[in-house]
């Protein structure tokens, strides 16, 4: 076999395992988006709230330790315990159902049947008041975010590929667990939505505010109920993204990836934001390892948007996206 | 005749069942929408139990309006109640959401409509028993219930609703309140958009499930001709205001609601121009 296919297939493997990843990002923003029609640009924002709560809560940092230091002199950073992983997830995850709980109260309870747009600009107010609470919380270093995840290169497949070709895959064992908990996320959540009642009523409110209104279905209740997912699933994706390239500020702008994720798989549909994860990975692995080389490389920064602005032409409501039924 | 429905009442709502109990009771509301905007301007109006009771009047009259203020949809379009008093069986409702309301059986079905367009038929009904606690074989028991009213939604259970013919998503719609098991619907322009043929057919079941089920409706309709027909009693709204009630049948003869909500006339064809005058004087009057 030449080399250059084993190659091109180790770049599709490491490319769709990648794009699992962002489908992890898009699939936070598809549930608000499906149940609110609420464009929810925190979501990045959310994931690095979730992993910096998740590093503090593990490490028994202080929350607003530095807040607390400036105004009593004092000198605190650690409780002097740390918390196992397990309860440190399920705490944290506990922390990003308060949130959603906060935010429903305060914010979006009191936008019930505005305008979409301003719905959005409610989020993007969202994203800075958490990205400075964030902040205050925790601090701004970079940390190191360690759940226990096996890391580093995987040697069964190692092994079995240097058997077939010669050439050993490098493939991180840390892509293949997201892979893996994405699958079980995705899974769950659809179900969840298809065969419950609160799914059901879900994605009735989805379709239309006023009418799950009329039949007794409670909006706040419901958007509690989506905002904690979202919620989950960005501490999900923190803690994937975390443990990969550390949790950093720049971890809330993986959300930007997301985006054409969203244009291609539809932003209505679990599995196109799946689908469509995996698209953008595979794509853009290929197109920089193929034709990278040509132009100078870096391609990775743009091919995706430019993926999703043929996309937006042809197929605006992406590969899934619920069709816009419209009857006269 | 005019304004004040009290002082009208006195006749009995419906003739076989003269003192049957006031369920809904609306005294002299106002609503404002955004603050500024005066919609009703002192509606009253009763309910009587097991009654089905018609709201008429042109497009802007404040019917939906009125409906809303009762089954407290207002409130996401920005509209209050600033004056007068909702009460059912005497509680007094108000400040109850759509939830407690449809908790406590009054459920209201929305003009045009509102389907949710992406949920299969079936799943549309089953949204309706969302505020019900008595478990899943009662809930199954009455989907099979409006399957036998709505055979048609039958055929069409695993269709997603949006793509449903207009008639078909009026009967989704009724369905989906039939599943809260409400003692009270507010129906809203049933007969909106759709063919003469299936308006009678809507009208027929509501009638049917008025006499077998015993659920009381309150009915917003523009159709005078239709509504009066399966009514018991009327109410005429204009501009805000009652200006007209009395029971469907005494309607039906007045020579005011024939000549300008049934089309017809004694004295034969009438220029526009009179027409004009007479609102102008009903107004001053009203």
């Amino acid at each position: 076999m030449p080399d250059q296919l084993i190659f091109a297939m180790e770049v599709t493997l490491n490319g769709l395992l990648n794009g699992v990843m962002y489908a992890l990002v898009a699939l936070g923003f598809v549930l608000i988006f499906k149940a609110s029609g609420i464009f929810n640009y925190a979501q990045g924002v959310m994931a690095l709230f979730a992993a910096m709560t998740l590093v503090g809560i593990q490490q028994g940092r202080v929350p607003f330790g530095h807040l607390i230091n400036e105004i009593f002199g004092t000198d605190i950073h650690y409780f002097g315990w740390e918390v196992p992983a397990l309860a440190a997830i399920l705490l944290t995850a506990l922390v990003m159902i308060g949130f959603a709980i906060l935010a429903q109260r305060f914010v979006f309870r009191h936008l019930v049947g505005q305008e979409p747009i301003i719905l959005f600009m409610a989020t993007i107010g969202l994203a800075y008041f958490l990205e400075g609470v964030s902040d205050l919380m925790w601090g701004s270093e970079i940390r190191n975010l360690d759940v226990g995840l096996p890391q580093g290169i995987n040697d069964s497949i190692d092994a079995v590929t240097f058997n077939l070709f010669g050439y050993g895959f490098f493939i991180d064992n840390l892509d293949i667990t997201a892979a893996i908990v994405a699958t079980v996320l995705v899974a769950g959540l659809i179900a969840f939505a298809q065969y419950t009642k609160q799914g059901r009523a879900m994605r009735a409110v989805a379709d239309d505010h006023q009418a799950a209104l009329s039949v007794g279905i409670k909006l706040n209740y419901v958007w509690v109920l989506v905002w904690s997912l979202a919620g989950i699933v960005a501490l999900v994706a923190g803690i994937m993204w975390g443990s990969k390239s550390g949790v950093q500020f720049s971890l809330s702008l993986i959300a930007l990836k997301a985006l054409p994720v969203l244009m291609l798989g539809g932003f209505t549909s679990i599995p196109g934001a799946i689908i469509g994860g995996l698209i953008i990975g595979v794509g853009e692995a290929l197109f920089e390892f193929a034709i990278g080389p040509m132009i100078g490389g870096a391609t990775e920064n743009w091919f995706a948007y430019v993926l999703a602005l043929v996309f937006l032409v042809f197929r605006p409501q992406g590969l899934f996206g619920e069709k816009i039924i419209e009857r006269v | 005749m005019l304004d004040q429905p009290e002082q009208t009442q006195s006749g009995g709502a419906m003739p076989e069942k003269a003192a049957a109990e006031t369920l809904l009771e609306v005294t002299n509301i106002e609503v404002i929408y955004n603050h500024v905007i005066l919609v009703l301007k002192g509606v009253s109006l009763k309910v009587p139990k097991g009654g089905i009771t018609a709201l008429l009047g042109g497009n802007g009259a404040g019917k939906t309006t009125t409906l809303k203020a009762i089954s407290n949809l207002l409130h996401s379009e920005r509209g209050e109640v600033t004056k007068g008093m909702i009460t059912y069986r005497g509680e007094r409702i108000q400040h109850l959401t759509p939830s407690e309301l449809v908790d406590r059986g009054v459920i209201q079905v929305m003009e045009g409509r509102h389907c949710f367009e992406h949920l299969t038929v079936e799943e549309n009904l089953l949204t309706g028993a969302y505020t019900r606690r008595d478990g899943k074989g009662a809930i199954a028991a009455d989907l099979e219930m409006v399957y036998t009213y709505f055979p048609r939604l039958k055929e069409r259970r695993t269709s997603q609703a949006g793509y449903t013919s207009g008639g078909e998503q009026q009967m989704t719609a009724i369905g989906r309140a039939l599943m809260s098991r409400p003692e009270t619907i507010l129906l809203d322009e049933p007969s909106m958009g759709l063919a003469p043929q299936l308006v009678e057919q809507i009208f027929d079941i509501v009638k049917r499930l008025n006499e077998e089920q015993g659920v009381t409706f309150l009915l917003a309709e523009q159709n005078t001709n239709v509504a009066l027909r399966f009514a018991h009693y009327g109410y005429i709204l204009e501009s805000g205001r009652v200006v007209m009630d009395g029971p469907a049948a005494e309607l039906r003869e007045n020579p005011d609601v024939k000549e300008f909500y049934l089309g017809m006339s004694e004295e034969g064809r009438k220029s526009f121009r009179d027409v004009r005058s007479y609102r102008r004087r009903k107004r001053w009057l009203s």
